[in-house]
């Protein structure tokens, strides 16, 4: 879960570099049959890609806990990932995240298929950039700005400024937060709420003791789901102190599928915490 | 004079251990939290987070301790150990299978009880493969196996979870912890320790009777297959329940005895509650080391146990080669 937010630095220059081969290749033709890997790269193609354009998503694009278009992916042959079965599927292009496994991308490049990789989002304006990226990979750049300008106005619609921010933080199985340079940070900040593990001195992923959480006092609380079957690392979240203070914090909600990906499907999130930030302040800006 | 002595330590310990976390809290701030429940943050810290850190802490090491001491006293082998034997490995089976299964959502005794049963069916295999008259190298492969055999069924059965996380706990339930418990654990694991040290502490006399062998044993009264059944549940009470809420805590059983063997005149009966106490007092102070050690990672008690007790298991082996050579 570390490795998900930790390289997404580099995905400015990773950015950069897809829409300059966007931009400076134009005569390329745009590729007729592209493969998606990647849960959020899933996305961004079911949205920008021109119809037939598409073959196969990944399998998590079919999971209702992690996919936020599980309708759409229906109409998809779905892929684990795997080279071989890739590589049969005759693609022109696979979109995968930095975070596929490298064995298999590698060696799809070894066999002659272009590959982008995506970074996965440290922060909202990343998602801009990503929809431009696979925009420019499908050769279908109009739509992308399109997509782009949408949703950098409704996120600007939906930005709370917070003179006094509350208190919010993220808390997952074995005390896990989310911290500095994420994403999750960057929708806290973005809706009024001050994000207590950034506070704590946690960058990226990281751990938060208990015993600290409950001393920082949070007025919101966002955990996660748990799995099916039992874990003891996700008994922390039904401890009587997290219990406690998730009754005295008043706010409590539960990360879903909307959190996971840099994609215009994050603004339900985005907007979800602002109602929730309007409902405890009482209107606010 | 040397149980006040014990009593005191883990006291202290008990103390510290109430003391010590990543949250910076005053001395007094603590105590006024604890006790009067000033301060409503550090009350939740205080009582809900460490308080049940520190009360397992010394209920866990008490029921190693005590097993180790009894197990030792009945089979005469200084090397009986819940861990080694794999008495702890089994009851990690046993409460991995009523999580995985979901018997211990529906129902929560379930949890204690079936560590309580893999328990017993791993006393029962070491009785039955190096009972009294098994030599301590029989006991030691007989323990091999069984923990084998445990660990890699609890491999098997995280492995299989839906749960992403279930497969990175082999390590919990090998090695023993006592991070983010509470309340709910102390009361799940009280009532079947305390049956379990009610059970062992009152096999003092006989186990005293046995040092002079099975025969004299007999004759002075002591009926030997009563005194199997209260040593094997009781050990299994205590080591599930333990096991249940802290994973499977290696080397205290074995470790705590020898220190205190020799301060008690080497009699059963008097090592019985030396040991309880020095087993907490060993847990409480690993468990500070864990936190003190690594305050913002879940290490594991028993790397802490085990570090102390290899090194002193090898020395037992050296002793125990010199001695029959």
């Amino acid at each position: 879960m570390s490795g998900w937010r930790k390289a997404s630095r580099r995905f400015g220059a990773l950015a950069a570099l897809g829409l300059g081969l966007g931009a400076a290749a134009p005569a390329l033709p745009a590729p007729a049959r592209v493969v998606s890997v990647n849960l959020c790269t899933d996305q961004l193609a079911m949205m920008l890609a021109a119809p037939g354009q598409l073959v196969a998503v990944s399998k998590l694009a079919d999971d209702p806990l992690s996919s936020v278009m599980v309708e759409q992916a229906r109409g998809y042959a779905k892929t684990m990932g795997q080279a071989e079965q890739v590589y049969l599927m005759h693609p022109d292009l696979v979109l995968a995240g930095t975070y596929t496994s490298r064995a298999s991308v590698d060696l799809l490049r070894r066999l002659g298929v272009e590959v982008v990789e995506l970074a996965p989002a440290s922060r909202l304006s990343d998602v801009t950039d990503h929809i431009l990226t696979v925009g420019a990979a499908l050769g279908r750049e109009p739509e992308a700005r399109a997509l782009a300008d949408g949703f950098a106005a409704d996120l600007a619609a939906l930005r709370i400024d917070a003179g006094q921010p509350v208190g919010a933080a993220m808390y997952y199985p074995n005390g896990y937060t989310t911290g500095a340079g994420t994403l999750a940070d960057d929708i806290l900040t973005a809706t009024g709420f001050r994000n207590i593990g950034a506070e704590a001195g946690v960058t990226g992923g990281g751990n938060l003791p208990l015993e600290r959480l409950v001393m920082a006092a949070p007025q919101m609380i966002v955990t996660s789901t748990p799995y099916p079957g039992a874990s003891r690392s996700e008994e922390i979240l039904i401890h009587p102190a997290l219990a406690a203070l998730r009754e005295t914090a008043g706010q409590a909600r539960v990360t879903d599928a909307d959190w996971i990906c840099g994609t215009p499907h994050v603004l339900r999130a985005v907007a979800a915490m602002a109602g929730a930030y309007r409902a405890m302040t009482g209107g606010g800006s | 004079m040397l149980i006040a002595a014990l009593a005191g330590l883990v006291a202290v310990l008990f103390a510290a251990s109430l003391l010590v976390g990543p949250a910076a809290l005053g001395l007094g701030e603590s105590l006024r939290a604890l006790f009067r429940g000033e301060g409503e943050a550090v009350v939740l810290v205080m009582r809900e987070i460490r308080l049940p850190r520190a009360l397992l802490g010394a209920m866990v090491g008490g029921a190693l301790g005590l097993c180790g001491a009894a197990m030792q006293g009945f089979l005469r082998n200084p090397l009986a150990e819940p861990g080694l034997i794999g008495v702890s490995g089994s009851a990690a089976l046993g409460a991995v299978i009523a999580l995985q299964t979901g018997a211990a959502a529906a129902f929560a005794l379930a949890l204690p009880l079936s560590a309580l049963a893999g328990a017993v069916v791993a006393v029962l295999l070491i009785l039955a493969l190096a009972g009294p008259r098994g030599t301590a190298l029989v006991l030691i492969l007989a323990g091999i196996a069984i923990s084998a055999l445990a660990g890699a069924l609890t491999a098997l059965v995280l492995n299989l979870s839906p749960n992403p996380f279930a497969a990175s706990e082999i390590v919990f339930w090998m090695m023993g912890s006592l991070a983010d418990r509470s309340m709910t654990h102390v009361w799940l694991a009280a009532p079947f320790m305390a049956l379990g040290a009610a059970m062992l502490l009152s096999l003092g006399r006989g186990l005293d009777a046995l040092t002079l062998g099975e025969d004299a044993a007999e004759a002075m009264g002591i009926r030997l297959a009563r005194l199997r059944l209260v040593l094997i549940l009781g050990t299994a009470a205590l080591v599930g329940a333990a096991t249940a809420v802290a994973g499977a805590i290696g080397f205290v059983g074995l470790v705590v005895p020898h220190i205190l063997r020799p301060l008690v005149g080497a009699r059963p009966s008097r090592l019985l509650p030396a040991a309880a106490l020095g087993g907490a007092a060993m847990v409480l102070a690993a468990d500070i080391a864990v936190r003190l050690i690594a305050p913002d990672r879940d290490l594991k008690l028993g790397v802490l146990t085990a570090l102390v007790g290899a090194p002193f298991f090898l020395h037992l082996i050296w002793r125990t080669r010199r001695a029959a050579a």
